[in-house]
C-alpha cells in the first residue's frame, strides 16, 4: 500500500470502500474504513439495536467489538509497507474495559507494530464518543502471506 | 432438589422455556442466527452458515470476528445457564419472556482470548463451552468450535466473566 502523499484522496477512499465491500461480514455490520496508512487502520461502525448483547443496558455484545477489532487488525496488517498479499488471524485477545454507550458510534484503531517474514503483531483499541477512555483493547498475531 | 415425580413433558418444557427466554433476550444472538441445542443440562451452540458471516469471499471462509462472536456467545450462555440451573431445577426461578427481570442479569466479559486453528469453512459451525471455574465473582470458561468433524476443532477460546452480584 502506498503512503498517503503518493495516492490521491479519491483513490484512497475508493480502496477503503472496496476493502469493506469485499468483506460481507464487515459490510453486514455496517463498518466504514476511516483511515488506512502504512500499518495503521481505523474502522468505525454505528450502534444498532440488532447488535445489543445486554437488553437491560442496551450495550452492544462483545462479539461485535471482536469483529470490529479483528477486521481493523487485519486491515492494519494488509496496509503494512512490506505489502503482504493476504492475512489471517492466529490469535486475538480482547480486554473489555467498560461498556460502550448505547447509541454512540464505535471506532477501532489498530497498529501493526512488528512483522517478521510470516507473522504480524498487532495492537488495537476500541472507543465510543468518549475517546479518552477506551471501551476495549486488543492484541493479536496474524499470518502474513507474501 | 427437583421433584423426581414431576411429569417429563413438564420438565422439558420448563427447561426449554428458560433457555429460550435467556437466548431471545439477546438481540445479537438472533442477528447472528445462532441457536442452542439442549440435552439435559448440556448445551451445543449452532451457527448455521450464512453469506453475511463470510470474511474472505475468495476461499471462502467465515470471518474471524464472526467466529469470535460465536465462541463468546456460546461461552456466555453456558456460564449463565449453569449459574441458573440449580435455581431453575429447585423452582426458585421461573423465567418468563414477558418479564425479562425474571432472569438473572447476564455476566460481563472481562477478557476473551481466541485461537484460530483452521479456516472456518462455508458450513454450519458448532460449539460447546465448559465452565472451568465459577466463583462468586469471577468465572473462567473454555469453549471450542468445530464444523463437519467433531475432532477437528477450528477455533477455541478462553473467557473470563464477572458474575452478576446480588
Amino acid at each position: 500500500m502506498s503512503s498517503k502523499d503518493e495516492i490521491s484522496p479519491e483513490t484512497r477512499d475508493r480502496i477503503a470502500r472496496q476493502f469493506i465491500e469485499a468483506i460481507p461480514h464487515a459490510r453486514a455490520l455496517g463498518m466504514t474504513l476511516n483511515n488506512l496508512d502504512a500499518g495503521e487502520a481505523e474502522i468505525s461502525m454505528a450502534w444498532d439495536e440488532a447488535f445489543v448483547g445486554d437488553p437491560r443496558s442496551g450495550t452492544v455484545h462483545g462479539g461485535v467489538i471482536s469483529a470490529l477489532m479483528d477486521t481493523c487488525c487485519g486491515a492494519a496488517v494488509l496496509s503494512h509497507p512490506t505489502g503482504p498479499r493476504s492475512t489471517a488471524t492466529i490469535d486475538l485477545r480482547i480486554d473489555y474495559m467498560r461498556a460502550a454507550k448505547p447509541g454512540q458510534r464505535i471506532s477501532a484503531r489498530a497498529t501493526c507494530y512488528h512483522v517478521t517474514r510470516s507473522v504480524a503483531f498487532v495492537r488495537a483499541q476500541a472507543m465510543d464518543e468518549d475517546t479518552q477512555n477506551p471501551v476495549a483493547t486488543a492484541s493479536g498475531a496474524f499470518t502474513l502471506e507474501r | 432438589m427437583a421433584d423426581r415425580n414431576e411429569p417429563l413433558q413438564q420438565v422439558k418444557l420448563r427447561r426449554d422455556n428458560a433457555l429460550r427466554v435467556l437466548i431471545e433476550g439477546v438481540p445479537y444472538i438472533r442477528w447472528m442466527g445462532i441457536r442452542f441445542d439442549r440435552r439435559g443440562d448440556e448445551l451445543t451452540a449452532i451457527m448455521p452458515f450464512d453469506d453475511k458471516l463470510i470474511g474472505n469471499p475468495f476461499l471462502p471462509a467465515i470471518h474471524g470476528g464472526a467466529t469470535a462472536a460465536f465462541l463468546e456467545i456460546a461461552a456466555m450462555i453456558e456460564i449463565s445457564w449453569s449459574a441458573m440451573w440449580e435455581d431453575l431445577e429447585a423452582g426458585r426461578i421461573a423465567p418468563d419472556a414477558a418479564t425479562p427481570e425474571s432472569l438473572p442479569r447476564l455476566p460481563k466479559t472481562i477478557d476473551f482470548t481466541v485461537d484460530y486453528l483452521r479456516s472456518g469453512l462455508p458450513r454450519d459451525a458448532y460449539a460447546r463451552a465448559k465452565v472451568v471455574r465459577s466463583g462468586r465473582r469471577y468465572a473462567s470458561v473454555q469453549v471450542e468450535a468445530w464444523q463437519d468433524n467433531r475432532a477437528k476443532i477450528f477455533a477455541q477460546a478462553t473467557a473470563h466473566f464477572l458474575m452478576p452480584q446480588g
